[in-house]
């Protein structure tokens, strides 16, 4: 069930509609439905050797020696590697998704040189005829380690005395610079006014802390990548990722190649969420392929996944807030605490920037900590950083509203940033629709139906900035008027069909006489990756520079055919159209018509989009959760979810839903059972789905999605990205509808079973 | 050691194959068939993704041995379709949007028409129970749900 | 490795006394788990499915014999065993996802010796014999008395389960099987608690046995908590006693399914619940 929410800026920035804002099928839909579409795993080329990964099995340990000739030698193995075939890289800092990180960290975790930093660490590879060979291999692969104590848990990887993981990492901004090395790699600060006058000003502070546990990205399909590399360097490389142009910056770096030896096909994607945005089994394929001259193809195993590849940071957060009785939030304080795994590249930073940003608060200091620790190395989780800061802010929050005696949705109203509010992580709002999502869930029947006993509704609202970044498209003619359009970014969920609207408006074709391909890394200009909610937001915009030109160009040519001037005629509803008494004299053509002499008029016709998108509008979302608890066992049961999202323009409104409801549901996993577990030997004890609890189809209800459409000036159709907010309200409200259900403020996730019968235990609360 | 001679049926077509004790129908179907539909998720039957028939009755042919399946009948997502029409739940899965990444896809509709096949008119929550086996990470399973239940009332039709 | 699926029990039993390490496959859903995930590598993988015994459900002795790899789905799709023995058949079904439930077997459920297996509570709770046949022939024993420990059981070398015999039902009697996991599909079992139950005329309960899962090192048959009941209506007084001998003999792990204290506290919870759905159904019967 879902609503559109009106248009407010100006209806589609002057664009025509037709096919954008409906729900067309997606282009690639029948290929996805039949089993025909071809994901990392489904390619394979002749002759191609398996490959198989070597891993630590230790948390922490010295790699004293790694003694490869056993594994050499035995028959059909055509190449073993190891921290011998990687160059080292010096210290450079590259934007990778949303997030940054350094060549030096990149090649230690893709394989692993002084150390092991990390259960599932790499330590050497092997290319065999199959895989019982490949397999065999590594077991014959002796490894030397001196294993060294290891630290997991944020706080004690803090400490002075704990296990130290670099020694070559100082923590950067701090003054004065330390002395000794630490596993504290970063503080980030942000500061608005003075949050000790804004105290003092308040009539309630709330202080709490928080802690969560890393979570992965959960994606069914795991890392896999098939590589080609001739004799003369030049390599082919098929792999699922969210940025096959910055896999192919990587492996070009790591390996040294020219790029333009590197051709990258992104395949099919079977979910990402953020964690494929980095290179794990790419390099070592081609390394492989590189030493074997034959094609080498690597899977990993879902235990691999887990172990080895970028589950988000598990973190510690502090929140301190202040509010008058009136319910204006005053003063804003938290301290974040995130795990970045062996490397630094935590995503605190924007969980600094995002924890307080849906509201407008006069004094605001967030302290934020990156820290190493012995897990691996974090990957980008949606929206990275914010639900973490969000759930602790957003349970304050509710706290407040609940001490106060003011409804949970009144009081952000009170509060909530609107256009022309300056937030604290430094820009000035344009339009937003977080009112807009507040009031839709107000008016829902879901917010006005009654609750019975331990039954409870949590409220929580959240942001997350979005992106633009560099992108090219192109767009062709084909001689019988039929349209290819050509993107870079991968698409995980829709972006074809959205983006073919989108051409099929803007040259007044059909939509179905439109055909969208992902390009590979040969074909076309750079493109930054599917990440930052950007796909659609970016691509759009390339896409009307492209359309333009290839419009201009036709009125050119029909100009110079009808013997006419510019102001003539009119490029509309898919052909040239002549204007005034000129229409006495000619007919229109339609694109087809000039495709079908193009070369007499001048060649071939298309255009080309180059940008680097920007104006991305921040998208906004509003969640309303009901949820049960069975007292007697600690079960938590959701009975009824609602979201409510700025998508500033839905380009195809059920992709929309669908990201509102997918990262609804990733945040109720998150929220109540996700977790990882770690042992006191440092291993990973729920390497798998089976303990690993992600949402299964009978555990959640119905979603149901609230369109908002604040539309974003900056973007031509008034697009926002909005893939990733979704998963940043359901910690705060699912933790909020707890507290109502049982009274108990859970400060501490997931909210399993064993904690919440333990806490109504206590209070001698957990019978029905 | 020398490999298993396996007859079996798959789609409706008589194949043969060789294959080594350890190896499942999953690896059977996409490495020496090369019906990559079915996919591997994790190999240990939690996710779904490689759902087939074997003589009419829903399994992870990852949890089958290639050598189990001497004349026994597969049925896969590639034969789902018949010709050029798409089966219902094919065809309402686009309609629907019931698919986001697309990889959970081919076993959600295979463990759909099983569901169908069996009770023609499922409650929600029997839809969400049958369908417990198949992990999804993109849709949150609204769309799927809703999918296969509109899938039913058109094939209630006739 | 090699693979032999013979198609008699002696034929099965030959072939398992003639290898170091071999194993039975009925379902394959933890077998060929454990294969993958390097726990296990035999050199020899016996296939019963071929052997009628372990495949048929046949009316004996007015009580029902269950091959050995009858998988839950054939279980539940079976017209009348789900009537009389609704607890059995709920338990067998639970496990795992339908998928899985299309191979599982409660032979293969009960030989992978964990104590969370979610069938057995329910067959020792219905009084279910395992009928054992190895190189010495063939001999009953209690399903209580098969599983040892984790990974540890009754059988001899050679020796397989080849079918369970569930005794004559009384009137008014019926059987309940619930778990305690997180989600609502999918998990190992937390707490496994499976009660059957016979009552009179009167709604007294005349005869019960309760076994409880995943709380110790093997699955318990809790006479304690049967005694509890037997002799009342399962009023409080009676639910409270039943509790409070389910935790009684718990002696469960912290793992990363859940906490001893937890384990405990909910084996009490569902040995109730257990109960109180047996009487609900027994009363009907």
């Amino acid at each position: 069930m879902t609503e559109t929410n009106g248009h407010a800026n100006g209806q589609s920035n002057g664009h025509p509609q037709g096919f954008v804002g409906t729900r067309q099928i997606r282009p690639d839909g029948v290929d996805k439905v039949t089993g025909r579409a071809r994901f990392g795993a489904d390619f394979n080329l002749p002759g191609q050797l398996i490959g198989r990964v070597l891993r630590s099995p230790h948390a922490h340990a010295r790699i004293v020696s790694i003694d490869t000739s056993k594994a050499e030698a035995l028959p059909g193995v055509k190449a073993v590697i190891t921290r011998e075939d990687f160059a080292d890289q010096p210290s450079e800092f590259i934007p990778a998704g949303e997030m940054m990180m350094n060549y030096k960290d990149v090649v230690r975790n893709v394989m692993a040189r002084e150390k092991a930093l990390y259960e599932g660490h790499a330590v050497a590879a092997v290319a065999a005829t199959s895989t019982a060979i490949a397999r065999r291999a590594l077991k014959l692969i002796d490894v030397k380690y001196e294993v060294l104590p290891h630290v997991i848990d944020v706080v004690e990887a803090m400490r002075p005395d704990a296990p130290l993981l670099h020694d070559d990492l100082f923590t950067v901004g701090v003054e004065p610079k330390p002395e000794k090395p630490s596993n504290i790699a970063k503080r980030v600060e942000i500061k608005v006014g003075d949050v000790e006058a804004g105290f003092k000003k308040a009539d309630l502070i709330v202080e709490r802390e928080f802690k969560t546990a890393p979570v992965h990205q959960g994606y069914i399909e795991p890392h896999a990548a098939l590589a080609t590399v001739s004799e003369d360097g030049s390599t082919e490389l098929w792999t699922t990722t969210q940025g096959h142009f910055i896999v192919r910056a990587h492996c070009a770096r790591l390996l040294g190649l020219d790029m333009g030896k590197v051709r990258v096909t992104a395949t099919e994607i079977g979910g990402g969420f953020g964690g494929k945005t980095v290179v794990y089994l790419e390099p070592l394929a081609i390394a492989l392929s590189r030493k074997a001259k034959r094609p080498v193809k690597m899977v990993m195993s879902r235990e691999e996944v887990f172990k080895a590849s970028g589950p988000t940071s598990g973190a510690t957060v502090r929140v301190k807030l202040g509010a008058t009785r009136d319910g204006k939030f005053v003063a804003a304080f938290a301290e974040l605490k995130y795990q970045a795994g062996a490397f630094q590249g935590s995503p605190v930073q924007p969980g600094t920037m995002c924890a307080y940003a849906p509201y407008d608060i006069e004094h605001v200091h967030v302290i934020g900590y990156d820290v190493v620790s012995n897990r691996p190395k974090v990957a980008a989780y949606r929206a990275p950083g914010a639900p973490i800061s969000e759930y602790a802010v957003e349970s304050v929050v509710d706290e407040i509203a609940k001490k106060l005696g003011l409804d949970p949705i009144e009081l952000r109203m009170m509060n909530a940033a609107h256009e022309g509010t300056k937030a604290a992580y430094g820009p000035k709002f344009g339009p937003i629709g977080l009112e807009e999502t507040l009031n839709s869930i107000k008016k829902t029947e879901h917010w006005n139906t009654p609750l019975r006993k331990w039954q409870g509704r949590g409220v929580a609202s959240g942001f997350w900035f979005n992106i633009g970044g560099e992108t090219s498209v192109s767009l062709t003619v084909n001689e019988d008027g039929t349209i290819s359009l050509m993107a870079g970014t991968p698409d995980i969920g829709g972006l074809r069909a959205a983006l073919t609207s989108v051409v099929a408006d803007e040259l007044g074709v059909p939509y179905e006489k439109v055909r969208p391909i992902i390009g590979d890394t040969g074909s076309l200009g750079f493109n930054f990756l599917t990440g930052g909610s950007r796909s659609a937001f970016s691509g759009s915009m390339a896409i009307v520079e492209a359309a333009k030109q290839i419009k201009n160009e036709l009125i050119a040519r029909a100009c110079k055919l009808w013997e006419a001037k510019p102001d003539q005629v009119e490029f509309k509803d898919g052909a040239v159209r002549p204007l005034g008494a000129l229409a006495e004299k000619v007919k229109p053509m339609t694109i087809a018509e000039f495709a079908k002499i193009s070369g007499k008029l001048g060649g071939p016709i298309g255009g080309v989009g180059r940008i680097n998108a920007q104006g991305a509008g921040p998208s906004f979302g509003t969640h309303l959760v009901d949820l049960e608890v069975d007292p007697e066992t600690g079960r938590t049961t959701i009975l009824r979810y609602t979201v409510a999202q700025d998508a500033g323009r839905a380009l195809h409104p059920a992709y929309v839903e669908g990201q509102f409801q997918g990262g609804a549901v990733q945040g109720i996993g998150w929220a109540l059972n996700e977790e990882y577990i770690y042992g006191e030997d440092g291993k990973l004890q729920n390497a798998g789905f089976l303990d690993y609890r992600m949402p299964v189809a009978s555990d959640v209800p119905m979603i149901d999605a609230i369109l908002v459409e604040v539309g974003n000036p900056k973007h031509p159709y008034g697009v926002r990205g909005v893939g990733e907010t979704p998963i940043v309200p359901p910690l705060g409200a699912i933790a909020n509808a707890m507290e109502s259900a049982t009274g108990i403020r859970f400060t501490e996730l997931p909210m399993s079973p064993p904690k919440v019968l333990k806490a109504l235990k206590e209070q001698g609360r957990n019978k029905a | 050691m020398a490999k298993h001679h396996i007859e079996a049926t798959v789609n409706g077509d008589a194949v043969e194959f060789l294959c080594e004790t350890e190896e499942t129908l999953l690896d059977v179907l996409r490495d020496t068939l090369n019906l990559t539909g079915s996919k591997e998720g994790c190999a240990s039957g939690d996710c779904g993704a490689c759902s087939v028939m074997l003589d009419g009755r829903l399994v992870c042919s990852c949890l089958v041995l290639g050598c189990e399946v001497s004349g026994r009948k597969v049925e896969t997502i590639e034969g789902m379709a018949k010709g050029e029409s798409l089966h219902p739940l094919q065809q309402q899965f686009l309609k629907s949007a019931a698919l986001q990444c697309g990889i959970c896809t081919p076993g959600v509709l295979v463990a759909s028409k099983a569901l169908l096949e069996r009770s023609p008119n499922p409650t929600e929550t029997e839809v969400r129970y049958w369908l417990a086996g198949n992990l999804c990470r993109c849709t949150g399973y609204d769309k799927i749900v809703s999918a296969v239940m509109d899938a039913a009332a058109t094939m209630r039709k006739g | 490795m090699r693979y032999e699926a013979p198609e008699s029990l002696e034929g099965a039993v030959a072939l398992l006394a003639s290898a170091k390490d071999a194993r039975v496959l009925a379902g394959g859903t933890d077998l060929l788990v454990q294969m993958r995930a390097d726990v296990l590598d035999p050199e020899l993988i016996v296939d019963i499915k071929k052997i009628p015994e372990t495949r048929a459900v046949t009316e004996e002795k007015g009580g029902w014999r269950i091959g050995a790899a009858v998988t839950g789905a054939e279980l539940k799709e079976h017209p009348r065993l789900k009537k009389v023995w609704p607890g059995v058949i709920e338990a067998a079904n639970l496990i795992g996802s339908t998928q899985v439930q299309g191979r599982a077997t409660m032979g293969g459920n009960l030989c992978n010796g964990s104590p969370a297996a979610d069938s057995v509570p329910a067959l020792i709770a219905a009084g279910a014999v395992a009928t054992l046949v190895g190189p010495k022939g063939k001999r009953d024993l209690p399903v209580e008395d098969v599983m040892l420990g984790p990974r540890k059981l009754a059988l001899e070398r050679g020796e397989i389960v080849a079918s369970f015999f569930l005794p004559p039902r009384p009137a008014r009697s019926s059987d309940a099987y619930l778990r305690f996991i997180p989600r609502t599909e999918m998990d190992i079992a937390v707490v496994g608690a499976g009660v059957s139950l016979t009552v009179d005329g009167a709604g007294i309960v005349t005869a019960a046995r309760v076994s409880l899962g995943a709380v110790a090192a093997r699955v318990l048959l809790v006479a304690e908590a049967a005694q509890a009941i037997v002799g009342s209506r399962l009023d409080a007084a009676a639910q409270d006693r039943l509790e409070a001998a389910a935790r009684a003999v718990c002696r469960p792990i912290d793992d990363k399914r859940g906490t001893t204290e937890f384990r405990i506290q909910v084996a009490g919870v569902l040995a109730r619940r257990a109960a109180l759905i047996a009487l609900d159904r027994a009363r009907s019967n």
